[in-house]
């Protein structure tokens, strides 16, 4: 059943490209959680109000509609924009220089990636999943811990490096893994875009071949090896930070 | 820049998409739900023939992304001849049936998951008080177990239910004219992928607050008895 007929090396490429999107959108999910985890948490009222909607903005929308909308949208309002740099740097310079022959200083149509769309796609979703799980851990965290921290003169920084940080870890790795699993299986949607990841490859490969049960069937599999390697390592991490608790 | 007219003169494509993605929803979690409460039992059963199989189900249904599930059901099937020459193969032929189909098995396999966790949760003294009364074990599944175990399910579940909602939106992959399909086609007519997509993210946004609405509603009725007692 599983002869991929020669498409074995093209399938592993889609699989590479499939995680090198899960790790930069999980990169990037964790700053974006980081920033919101702090504003909700934050004094200011406006930060929380901003990361309040970002979290329910996009917990509340599919992340397919939103990666339409990023990956169509984005290209329209990127070229919209170059047009509208391009007439006004031309027209600025018309005024001073009656000479002037139109340029165009920024490219007129610009291309976004399917790649770049879809990290920052799933990165900009997972941030909002990350936020409400970096917030829980940052409140676990016994506030005597910080203040005494503080009280000790360490910065803000320091407080956060030796105190926060360690402890929030422990608190923040179930949540964590659970939302690094399913972005993984997020990431199957980039093909929609046109990215060539796994499931594209594995459909290129499936209208050349007519077996297209053979060749899902083996993305549905290199899935799981993932899954489960996963899981494994986040299990490791969970007893490597919970050691000082027991 | 934005054209938001073209929403209003589009507006029956996107109520169709509404009332597609609905009743897909809908239909696929009444199925899944129906499956998972066995399974879920299943799956805490002593018995390794009952207890294996259903851990390999939900473990190949969360492990792997709904897109390539319905790719399996939907593309997939052609590759069986003896699925072709079958009276099944009419319906392997519908976009709508291998949407179902696989929305269904995909939901059965997390909601069992949630079932499992409910039941493995339960206060021993229930069991061994139901036990006493002297209910046989049927009794003390449908009588004590399930009845605790589903209430205590709600929120977990609520959850899955929008994810079910979400995860819906592959559909409009596959040629079926749910919102996602809606918006595509908008998009395609007009090439306004804003007002197009905005749209749908919009309608898709009320239908979730909706259900969160439903669940906080039934989760008042249901929970009465986890309320801290006020005095």
């Amino acid at each position: 059943m599983f002869d991929l007929k020669g498409y074995e090396a093209s399938l592993l490429e889609g699989a590479w490209m499939t995680l090198q999107v899960s790790l930069l959108s999980v990169v990037l999910a964790m700053v974006l959680g980081m920033i919101g985890a702090v504003s909700k948490l934050s004094r200011y009222r406006m930060a929380k109000r901003l990361a309040t909607l970002y979290t329910t903005v996009v917990r509340g929308i599919p992340d397919l509609i939103l990666m339409m909308l990023l990956f169509f949208g984005g290209q329209v309002f990127v070229n919209f924009l170059c047009t509208q740099i391009n007439e006004h740097l031309n027209d600025w310079v018309l005024q001073g220089n009656a000479q002037h022959e139109w340029t165009a200083y920024v490219p007129e149509y610009v291309d976004i990636s399917p790649f770049i769309a879809g990290v920052l796609t799933i990165g900009f979703i997972f941030g909002a999943y990350m936020t409400e799980t970096f917030r829980g851990a940052i409140l676990a965290v016994d506030r005597g811990q910080l203040e005494a921290a503080a009280a000790y003169g360490m910065t803000p920084w320091q407080v956060f490096r030796r105190v926060l940080f360690p402890q929030m870890v422990r608190h923040a790795l179930p949540g964590f893994g659970n939302n690094w699993l399913v972005l993984l299986k997020t990431t199957a949607l980039v093909s929609v875009i046109g990215l060539d990841d796994m499931v594209r490859k594995a459909g290129l490969a499936a209208g050349t071949t007519q077996l297209p049960f053979t060749f899902y069937m083996a993305v549905a599999l290199i899935f799981l090896v993932f899954t489960a390697f996963s899981t494994t390592l986040l299990k490791w991490a969970e007893r490597h930070y919970s050691i000082q608790t027991r | 820049m934005f054209d938001f007219s073209i929403i209003l003169q589009e507006w029956p494509t996107y109520l169709q998409g509404l009332g597609n993605t609905v009743w897909l929803v809908a239909v696929s979690l009444i199925l899944g739900l129906s499956i998972a409460i066995p399974l879920g039992i299943c799956r805490n059963s002593t018995n390794p023939l009952l207890r294996l199989p259903a851990w390999a189900y939900i473990y190949f249904f969360r492990g792997t992304p709904m897109l390539v599930q319905l790719f399996i059901i939907y593309y997939g099937a052609g590759q069986w001849d003896g699925l072709r020459n079958s009276w099944a193969w009419e319906w392997f032929q519908e976009a709508w049936f291998c949407a179902l189909l696989s929305f269904t098995l995909n939901t059965a396999a997390y909601t069992a998951e949630i079932v499992r966790g409910a039941i493995r949760t339960i206060p021993k003294g229930e069991i061994e008080a139901a036990q006493a009364f002297g209910m046989t074990p049927w009794q003390t599944m449908t009588c004590i177990l399930l009845p605790s175990a589903l209430r205590r399910a709600l929120p977990a579940y609520s959850n899955e239910v929008i994810f079910m909602l979400h995860g819906s939106a592959v559909a409009g992959i596959i040629t079926i004219v749910d919102l996602t399909g809606a918006a595509r086609i908008i998009n395609a007519r007009y090439y306004s992928p804003f007002e197009a997509f905005l749209t749908a993210g919009v309608l898709y946004m009320v239908l979730s607050l909706c259900i969160v609405w439903v669940f906080r509603r039934l989760e008042q009725r249901w929970h009465v008895h986890l309320r801290p007692r006020s005095v």
